[in-house]
């Protein structure tokens, strides 16, 4: 009885560390894949120069000099700053984006918990990541910090709201707050998804996300222009590392949630019987990759909003269409409109 | 007016639009030259490290007129010179502060006999405080390095001066 209590606990302790550690790679990877992309978007050629023993292997080594680089350096303390809250920060940012992977279904009962709210647990994850960020701000003692800090929880409060009503159409559509059901009620290839009939709360939804996670085009909580790096402009070292990874670590976990709400999680886009049309968790990579690559391509393309603009694209733009939208939702579900509903 | 406008703007037709132009680049040939293993070509009158040439017989082309000397506009020059014991007149110190120096050529330019030349050599260090200057049996050794490059450029660059 108690070992098989201990028993549990190692067997979850170690589906953790499953997660956990290809998702640091993954976010090593995915700072190496911005620089190249972005510098390939502006005709250079990104990091090409650091590999393994004397091979150059196109610079992929480069994520791990980095990681090596940040954490052999200082970690210095701004004066007059609140040491604890300062170290909590950034582990407060990471904890709450890396606990929010527990509901994510990477394939068909492939999920460490199978929680009947996992989308609602979600949200209060991504939300709770705000705290790190004003704490941050906050305990750092520095104006830049403070301004920035300000900007990004406004801005994320904001657009929390949004995208919550963005999920309500897929609750609506999909009739279960748990994310396998939300993926199993999409089966049948791509004209089952959900982003057809929810088209513009997916628009929504994966803009929303990019101002959650405060990358560009709405990236103002950083805006190097006028705040310097904003909330983490006092960090160094492996604490600032620290928030990159979380930072990274929340824009896959959007990607990933656009592709299991809008995209059909596992599910192939062919239907039939053939191996191209089986369920496999290569599919659901490829589109989580695909919305990666779109928030690489957004940063290469656009310029940064100015703070005004974001709040009026938040509240005035964003809102009444989700909420018309939902409307139109209820109406398709309660006459069972297409393959959908 | 305004409801086409905004509605246009739905369509989000622009930001597309934005993101075809950076995706059409994403493709496009870079033009970056891996440096240390790739280099642009270099013009027969680039003018680098200095350098002392002999002649084929192994003198010593300078004569120490000093004309390089006189005509340096950053003084960055300095040579001595004494009768050698078969009558000529050499240069006993002949030395170049590579910090002072402006890599204007003007010394290569008043050089009655060719002797002091600016090489291609642009990859250079010191590794002490006090090696920034060159002094004549350095030069010398330079130069016998490159002979063969510097007459190689000097003859290909003669018939356009």
């Amino acid at each position: 009885m108690i070992w098989d209590q201990i028993w549990m606990i190692i067997w979850t302790l170690l589906k953790i560390v499953a997660i956990v550690l290809p998702l640091i790679i993954v976010v090593a990877y995915l700072t190496y894949a911005e620089r190249r992309v972005i510098g390939f978007m502006q005709g250079r050629m990104g990091p090409n120069r650091v590999g393994l023993f004397g091979f150059k292997l196109w610079g992929l080594a480069q994520p791990f000099a980095d990681t090596v680089k940040l954490l052999l350096k200082e970690i210095i303390f701004p004066a007059n700053a609140n040491k604890f809250l300062f170290l909590m920060a950034p582990v407060i940012t990471l904890a709450t984006a890396f606990a929010a992977w527990a509901v994510v279904p990477f394939s068909d009962g492939l999920v460490l918990a199978d929680i009947n709210a996992g989308l609602v647990y979600i949200l209060a994850m991504t939300s709770l990541g705000v705290y790190g960020v004003i704490i941050a701000g906050w305990a750092s003692n520095s104006k830049y910090a403070l301004l920035g800090a300000l900007r990004s929880a406004a801005q994320i409060v904001s657009y929390e709201i949004s995208m919550g009503f963005a999920l309500v159409g897929v609750l609506i559509a999909a009739g279960s707050l748990n994310l396998t059901t939300i993926v199993h009620g999409q089966a049948g290839g791509i004209g089952h998804w959900f982003f057809i009939p929810l088209l513009p709360l997916f628009v929504i939804y994966f803009i929303s996300g990019v101002a959650e996670t405060n990358r560009a085009p709405f990236d103002v909580a950083e805006g190097e222009s006028e705040i310097v790096a904003g909330f983490h402009v006092e960090y160094s070292g492996a604490a600032f590392a620290l928030f990159f990874l979380g930072e990274y670590a929340n824009m896959i976990m959007i990607s990933s949630l656009a592709a299991i709400m809008f995209l059909g999680g596992w599910y192939s886009p062919f239907s039939g019987d053939s191996w191209i049309a089986q369920p496999s968790i290569l599919w659901f990579f490829m589109k989580t990759g695909f919305f990666l690559l779109l928030y690489l391509w957004f940063r290469a393309t656009f310029p940064r909003y100015r703070y005004d603009q974001i709040m009026r694209l938040g509240w005035k733009v964003f809102i009444p269409i989700c909420i018309v939208w939902i409307m139109v939702v209820a109406v398709m579900k309660v006459y069972h409109v297409g393959p959908w509903f | 007016m305004k409801i086409i406008k905004y509605l246009k703007s739905l369509t989000l037709k622009e930001l597309l639009n934005g993101m075809t132009v950076t995706g059409k680049y994403f493709f496009k040939r870079k033009f970056t030259i891996r440096y240390p293993e790739e280099k642009t070509p270099k013009s027969d009158r680039f003018r680098g490290l200095h350098a002392l040439r002999r002649y084929e017989n192994g003198e010593e082309r300078c004569i120490a007129c000093k004309l390089c000397e006189a005509v340096c506009p950053a003084l960055a020059i300095t040579i001595d010179s004494e009768m050698r014991e078969d009558g000529s007149r050499r240069t006993t110190k002949y030395e170049i502060d590579l910090f002072k120096c402006i890599y204007c050529g003007f010394c290569e330019e008043s050089c009655p006999v060719d002797s002091i030349v600016l090489t291609d050599i642009h990859e250079f260090h010191f590794e002490g405080k006090d090696k920034n200057v060159l002094d004549k049996q350095q030069l010398l050794a330079i130069g016998d390095m490159r002979e063969k490059e510097v007459a190689n450029a000097r003859k290909n660059d003669a018939e356009y001066r």
